[in-house]
């Protein structure tokens, strides 16, 4: 278990306060005057030694990713955009960050808008999230006053702007590409890449997308070093995480812990344990909703980190922990994330408009049992058809929970469609 | 795709007030100078406040002035988003969660606990007008489901009975106040299992 000494987010519960003063008594603004002096690529390079990898989901090493953007500026100005759109079910860990730790988001942008050679940072912060953006936004006010940030940005002579930029309710604007559409005011439609953005971004400048938690832990890996992020979890998933622990589990909880703690320790320690115990449980969802779900004996020993559950054909996505006990009915689960899917489908991509909508139709009907045995395998077919012939990967989650449910629950998806059909043939013989 | 109802009764005339053109203003500044069409979504937000909580045609055509944009586009981007409402709601607009983390815990119990209350199903406004019903998908606070979102504010960890408290109290113009219903944030129930020290004479117990 992590050690309370090891945790970057000490007021993630909101008990003490988040204006100015009470961050820095926490080590926000501390040091970031010199931490700016060591340059650019020098952050950079710590940032790549810590092994940090991206919280948003796709777990790509941050530092690297920093590194992809031109080393100086030239005719078109840098830009830093914070993803804040968190809108996968399962997950709200940067709600968190955002309403209890907004000053470590702050100082991150600054950091890494620094390192990448940017003067301007905008935090897209979904719309829902209404009182979390005043509590940001004020949060933003008060750096500007301490000139934290502004001109001469904590006194390193840097200039850095901070922009918050609330959404409207668009699952799909989490996309990094589609993100940038939706803050140049157009519809939240993903863009065909390449060109990536470091490239060509937000306004056509080369741009840097990078979810809430990445940009928050960075000030506290270049204050401790990359060698004390690098020596928490395991090789290639070093670091913490917050944990989002939701659905049947007795005292459902965000929670920063080790990368690599066994699920069970996670859900047990922390969580209160599964409603009815252990062996109740039915089946875990292990990072937010686009990843394919575990059934008990898996859960029983996987660890939670990004390599470990891509090896069991899942993946660590958000680390948001969806947890189902057994008097779940795991198809009308899974159909409710198809419907959600269905729902938040741009409309762009032919297979994953249609499609989107196909399965979950499709699945309304394998809730019921309304169905033929054959049709299990046309739906994994189409779902094979829209995995990976769409523009982003909204095509891709939305197909694999479903791939998730057939692959472990076909049993019980063949044994519903049969019970269907008994009941179906009573119901005539009693009316003949 | 999310359905869209559009409102086109073309009765209803809005017009910015003077208050908002300093909010404008501000929102405009925050965009380079030649990008004004990126305010077009705070824009579109005031603009509902403004008219009562949804957006008539002639406030996408404020907006699609204030930026520079063809109505056209305004409308195209109004529609696209799901918190534009595109025709009225009530004073009260109810946002329900019913994706998989707030079913789990129940959402369905507040579906029933609106019903039995205010009886409205969802998509419906209530007779007098005040409450509107819109399932939504995912709020993003799964640690609390399940969740009712009513206006800007999440109502958290509800279940039928703190449901009921919480309409009647709609119900007499005096809302509760938001947040979790059983007096949390994100930490476990029944106490937190870290940073016992940092919580101090909170956690002595």
């Amino acid at each position: 278990m992590l050690d309370d000494k090891d945790r970057i987010f000490t007021n993630i519960y909101g008990w003490k306060g988040t204006d100015v003063k009470s961050a820095q008594a926490r080590g926000d603004w501390h040091g970031t005057k010199e931490i700016l002096k060591l340059g650019h690529d020098k952050i950079i390079e710590i940032i790549k030694e810590s092994g940090l990898r991206g919280r948003g989901g796709a777990g790509f090493p941050s530092g690297l990713k920093w590194s992809f953007m031109p080393k100086e500026i030239k005719d078109r100005p840098h830009y830093l955009v914070v993803n804040a759109d968190e809108s996968e079910p399962g997950t709200c860990k940067d709600r968190d960050i955002i309403r209890h730790e907004p000053h470590k988001l702050i100082e991150g942008c600054l950091l890494a808008g620094y390192a990448m050679r940017s003067h301007c940072a905008y935090i897209y912060i979904r719309g829902e999230f209404y009182n979390e953006a005043l509590v940001l936004q004020k949060a933003i006010d008060e750096a500007y006053e301490n000139n934290l940030i502004g001109k001469n940005a904590s006194g390193s002579g840097w200039s850095f702007d901070v922009f918050l930029h609330r959404g409207a309710g668009a699952y799909i604007c989490g996309e990094e590409t589609a993100l940038l559409e939706s803050l140049e005011g157009k519809k939240g439609q993903p863009r065909l890449k390449p060109p990536f953005p470091a490239g060509v971004g937000l306004y056509g400048c080369p741009t840097t997308v990078n979810n809430v938690e990445t940009i928050a832990v960075a000030p506290t890996i270049l204050k401790r070093g990359a060698k004390w992020f690098s020596g928490l979890g395991r090789e290639n998933n070093t670091g913490s995480k917050l944990f989002c622990i939701s659905g049947h589990v007795n005292q459902p909880c965000n929670v920063e812990e080790e990368m690599g703690i066994p699920l069970r320790e996670l859900i047990e320690k922390h969580a209160g344990g599964v409603v009815g115990g252990w062996s109740n449980l039915l089946a875990v969802i292990p990072g937010g909703s686009s990843t394919p779900l575990l059934t008990k004996n898996v859960c029983d020993t996987i660890l939670m980190d990004f390599d470990s559950l891509k090896n069991a054909g899942t993946g660590l996505g958000t680390a948001g922990v969806i947890v189902m006990d057994k008097s779940t009915d795991v198809i009308k689960a899974i159909t409710k994330l198809s419907h959600f899917y269905k729902h938040e489908s741009c409309g762009q991509c032919t297979p994953c408009r249609e499609g989107t909508g196909w399965m979950w139709r499709m699945m309304e009907r394998l809730v019921l049992g309304d169905a033929e045995l054959e049709e299990i395998d046309v739906l994994l077919q189409v779902t094979k058809q829209v995995e990976g012939h769409t523009i982003c990967a909204l095509g891709d989650a939305a197909a694999w929970p479903i791939q998730g449910l057939i692959k472990n629950f076909r049993p019980l998806i063949e044994e519903r469609i049969n019970n269907y059909k008994n009941n179906l043939s009573i119901k005539t013989k009693v009316a003949e | 795709m999310s359905k869209t109802y559009i409102n086109t009764n073309d009765q209803f005339h809005f017009s910015f007030s003077t208050k908002a053109e300093k909010t404008i203003e501000n929102i405009l500044s925050k965009y380079p100078p030649q990008r004004k069409i990126s305010a077009v979504m705070p824009l579109l937000d005031l603009a509902q406040r403004e008219a009562g909580g949804w957006l008539p045609i002639s406030a996408l055509e404020a907006v699609a002035d204030k930026v520079g944009l063809a109505y056209m586009r305004v409308l195209e981007i109004a529609s696209f988003y799901t918190m534009y409402n595109l025709s009225p709601v009530g004073k009260w607009h109810l946002q329900i969660c019913g994706t998989t983390p707030c079913w789990l815990k129940g959402s369905d119990d507040i579906l029933n606990a609106i019903f039995d209350t205010l009886q409205i199903k969802p998509n419906e406004t209530s007779k007098t007008g005040d409450f509107t019903l819109t399932p939504v998908e995912c709020l993003g606070a799964c640690v609390n489901a399940p969740i009712l979102q009513v206006n800007d504010d999440f109502y958290e960890d509800l279940d039928y009975e703190s449901t009921k408290k919480l309409l009647e109290s709609l119900l007499k113009n005096k809302p509760l106040k938001f947040g979790s219903s059983i007096g949390r944030k994100s930490e476990p129930e029944t106490g937190t299992t870290v940073l016992l020290k940092v919580k101090g004479k909170k956690n002595a117990g």
